[in-house]
């Protein structure tokens, strides 16, 4: 299914800016911001920018992959959490897929994430990359 | 006085050796290699693009440039030959990327590789102006060499941003010059994916012609010679070009160096001086005099002087150095790979 | 809610049934049903399916299937929840006979995959996990499942060849399976040496794309006893669902709705997890199978694995899973396999499943457990021998 461009565009401050939600009473992270903590339903929170680094703590290697991704495959998915405790999923990009390891170092990268053969639209985004500054 | 409050550069991780370029083709290497002063090119991988390239140069001029106040930043302008769009400006992207929406200029720039430089120009001016506080200019480029062409063993990708301001300068800006001609050395038509060029007269006319125009304007209303200078950058298509002109002007080598980095990194285009400006930054000492010249085909040279400040010593280290991006951390792929990544390969709708 | 009954399974042809449309594999399936149980009408009908939108373009699937079973005018719905729109028709079932609403309420399950390219298909089944963070960013169902399995394999051990054996085991159940996609024994070298889908899981751990159509009729226990025809009782139902992301999850060794849901069935049926004989368990992926064992509480966290490796979960282990030959070797229409599950359960207890695939030792009360996506959801239902 084809991306609208509202679609990508609604995500920009996730995707671009990597906003996330803490609740108050909690003080838990999410990230895609929700509007109610799935903990306890509280609706207070505000709006956090999340940290650029963090840890693999669990990974994947796709080497059957979708036709938006055939020329990165085979290419690393992983959840990280980042040092603020938020964990969010995404591609690990410029890295070599053997080396990929539970608890590496990553980066947080602005990305192309996809797009629409030669005419639609660009959906850009964040991938992983590997820390090694 | 108007400068740099903050500098960065980001380079893509992937090489590819002239070698293997020439292997496929049936070229002859070590004369690439000699002739154009060429080792191997920065290639950018599928997800990567001069957007993408620009947002985290502009990352790296946002620590250097310590806390500003983004709100202030009233200008985004992207010099490329290579915006994603043909229509749909990258610079909006990037802005709002970086958070500097909604009250703010934008409007990509094109000429061939002095799109950067002339963007750099025109956001140092908005903030001399009295205009605006700051104004961000990027120079970012992932250009396409057309398969078993010359230029093929060149076209790389990279991107250098600079935050310009008019306070608690990196760098000032002593002069500026720009000249230009009518030249048609190199071009791309619309729709066309990969530019022409006329070969040979792409040298002495169009690119030593305009370069020593902007040059030798800019030393004669400076009143400065060139060994006044601690650095000197030009752009940098291969690795001769700049060697030559600036031998020519009276620069040596020594000189040339730090920002001196088309033989490893090949032609990053509009990102080619700026980045180089980049590397010598990085080693700059306050006081240092930075000799700048950019070159784009159609032609076009903007030349700027500028003198390093103390602030370099505090800033210098808060974001990834250049030579780093350059050196460190590498991955060599081979011509399959590359014509993948750089979508040469036919496909299937 | 009084006594519920299932008195009659039916399945249609499954694999790459290229001859059989969408509605005709529905068609085929519940016509069996209803000749198993000797019934000569439904008062409604339950239509498990994920998506009929992506896969063939036909939305408004209660009706269409109501109208093509020859039956215009009956109550008709769709249900869905991804893979686990099978087991939620046959609670839909359950909650409308247990209310006294209905006598005899169908509950069916189909999903048509081929008709539309690889790439289409797998799109469509990606619309189970998140859209905009899990799949946009690359995610596809096996690399989920394999971030699981990384994980499960480092905090507990777990092996490869724990893997392989649920492969290994489902497949020498289904060789026995007329109905099964794939009717033949897999050696482990085999299954290991299979082409890497996403690491550490290989296509021999994944279940298939398939074609095929499920059916069931539920029924009051008054009606049951008219049919004068071997039937069992559905003592407890639970459905639960979790978070959508992996990565917001507190933790994905464990599938937490299949916890809460079989809690809440066995609770319902006012059993313990120890009283059940065997399982039929949503293994769309080898690691499923391990980690559903341990959520259900059958085994503890990190040592269903070597249980299995044991042989513990085989036809004649302690505790048989998969007895039909599970997802992987039956199949996997998405849409109807909850409700598959519920015929194999009917299947061997009353003493009628075919082939040498019989549980011996005639086993009275079972489980089944089917999920969607990731875990998202998870629907148990719990079944005894009237």
């Amino acid at each position: 299914m084809s991306i609208f461009p509202s679609r990508s565009w609604r995500e920009y401050p996730q995707r671009y800016r990597m906003e996330a939600v803490k609740f108050k009473k909690s003080g838990k992270t999410y990230f895609p911001p929700r509007q109610v903590d799935p903990t306890n339903g509280d609706t207070e929170c505000e709006k956090v920018v999340l940290p650029e680094t963090g840890k693999v703590t669990t990974y994947t290697v796709i080497r059957v992959s979708p036709s938006q991704w055939g020329d990165l495959s085979p290419y690393g998915l992983a959840i990280v959490e980042l040092t603020d405790g938020t964990r969010l999923f995404g591609q690990i990009a410029d890295c070599n897929v053997d080396q990929i390891k539970i608890g590496m170092d990553v980066r947080i990268e602005f990305r192309l994430i996809q797009k629409e053969g030669t005419h639609g639209v660009l959906s850009y985004g964040y991938k992983f990359v590997p820390k090694w500054y | 006085m108007a400068g740099i409050v903050g500098y960065g550069a980001h380079l893509p991780r992937h090489r590819i050796k002239v070698e293997e370029i020439a292997k496929v083709w049936g070229a002859d290497a070590p004369s690439y290699k000699k002739g154009l002063m060429l080792r191997e090119k920065s290639v950018p991988p599928p997800d990567m693009d001069t957007i993408t390239l620009s947002v985290e140069a502009a990352k790296n001029a946002f620590r250097r440039a310590g806390n500003i106040d983004r709100s202030k930043v009233g200008a985004i302008y992207i010099g490329s030959e290579s915006h994603p769009y043909a229509v749909k400006p990258s610079g909006t992207v990037v802005g709002e990327a970086m958070g500097i929406f909604n009250d703010c200029h934008c409007a990509d720039f094109e000429f061939a590789c002095k799109a950067g430089s002339e963007a750099m120009y025109v956001a140092m001016s908005h903030v001399k102006a009295g205009e605006m506080k700051y104004a961000l200019a990027i120079a970012a480029d992932t250009s396409q060499g057309a398969p078993s062409d010359a230029l093929e063993f060149s076209a790389a990708a990279g991107a250098a941003a600079f935050i310009m301001g008019t306070e608690d300068l990196i760098a000032e800006c002593l002069y500026t010059h720009s000249w230009m001609q009518d030249m048609p050395d190199f071009w791309r038509r619309e729709h066309e994916f990969y530019p022409q060029h006329g070969g040979r007269f792409t040298g002495e006319e169009a690119y030593f012609a305009t370069t020593r125009g902007a040059s030798e304007a800019i030393l004669k209303k400076s009143g400065m010679k060139p060994s006044d200078f601690k650095y000197a950058v030009f752009h940098q298509p291969n690795g001769k070009f700049p060697q030559r002109i600036a031998f020519e002007l009276g620069f040596t080598q020594e000189q040339i160096d730090p920002g001196w980095l088309a033989p490893r990194l090949g032609n990053t285009y509009s990102g080619a001086s700026p980045i180089g400006l980049t590397g010598c930054l990085d080693v700059s000492k306050p006081g240092d005099l930075i000799f700048m010249c950019s070159y784009g085909s159609g032609s076009g040279s903007d030349a700027f002087i500028w003198k390093v400040t103390e602030k370099i010593n505090r800033v210098r280290n808060l974001a990834v150095g250049t030579h780093k991006l350059l050196d460190e951390n590498l991955t060599y792929i081979e011509y399959g790979t590359y014509a993948k990544f750089r979508h040469k390969i036919i496909k299937n709708k | 809610m009084r006594p519920v009954c299932v008195v009659g399974a039916g399945m249609s042809q499954w694999g790459e049934v290229w001859r059989k449309s969408f509605r005709e594999l529905f068609v085929d399936a519940a016509r069996a049903a209803i000749a198993d149980a000797g019934v000569d009408h439904i008062d409604s009908l339950y239509v498990g399916c994920m998506t009929g939108g992506l896969f063939v373009g036909q939305e408004h699937i209660g009706a269409l299937m109501a109208d093509y079973l020859g039956m215009p005018g009956i109550p008709a719905a769709h249900v869905e929840s991804a893979c686990a729109s099978g087991g939620i028709a046959f609670r839909q079932a359950f909650i409308e006979v247990g209310s006294g609403l209905s006598e005899i309420v169908m509950a069916s399950g189909v999903e048509k995959m081929t008709d539309c390219s690889g790439d289409e298909a797998t799109a469509a089944l990606a619309t189970a996990a998140d859209a905009e963070y899990e799949v946009f960013n690359g995610a596809t169902f096996p690399g989920l499942y394999a971030l699981m399995a990384h994980a499960h394999m480092h905090k507990y051990g777990t092996t490869r060849a724990m893997l392989t054996a649920v492969a290994v085991k489902n497949h020498y159940n289904g060789s026995m399976n007329p109905f099964a996609q794939y009717p033949f024994k897999l050696k482990p070298e085999t299954v290991e040496t299979s082409v890497m889908v996403a690491d550490p899981l290989r296509v021999l751990d994944c279940s298939p794309i398939t074609d095929g159509a499920a059916a069931v009729i539920v029924c009051s226990e008054e009606v049951a006893k008219k049919l004068r025809k071997p039937y069992i009782k559905v003592l407890g139902s639970g459905l639960a669902t979790d978070i959508m992301q992996l990565a917001q999850r507190e933790d994905i060794t464990t599938i937490k709705s299949a916890t809460l849901a079989s809690q809440k069935a066995l609770a319902m049926a006012g059993k313990k997890i120890t009283d059940i004989q065997f399982a039929e368990v949503h293994d769309c992926f080898t690691i499923a199978e391990i980690m559903v064992a341990e959520s259900i509480g059958k085994y503890k966290p990190g040592q269903a694995g070597a249980a299995f490796l044991a042989g513990e979960s085989a036809l004649d282990g302690k505790f048989p899973i998969n007895p039909s030959g599970g997802l992987k070797s039956k199949g996997h229409p998405v849409g109807a396999t909850g409700v598959a599950q519920v015929v194999e359960v009917f299947k061997q207890l009353t003493g009628k499943a075919e082939n040498g695939r019989q549980i011996k030792g005639a086993p009275k009360l079972a489980m089944t457990q089917n999920m969607g996506g990731t875990g998202a959801s998870s629907v148990v239902h719990i079944m005894e021998v009237a």
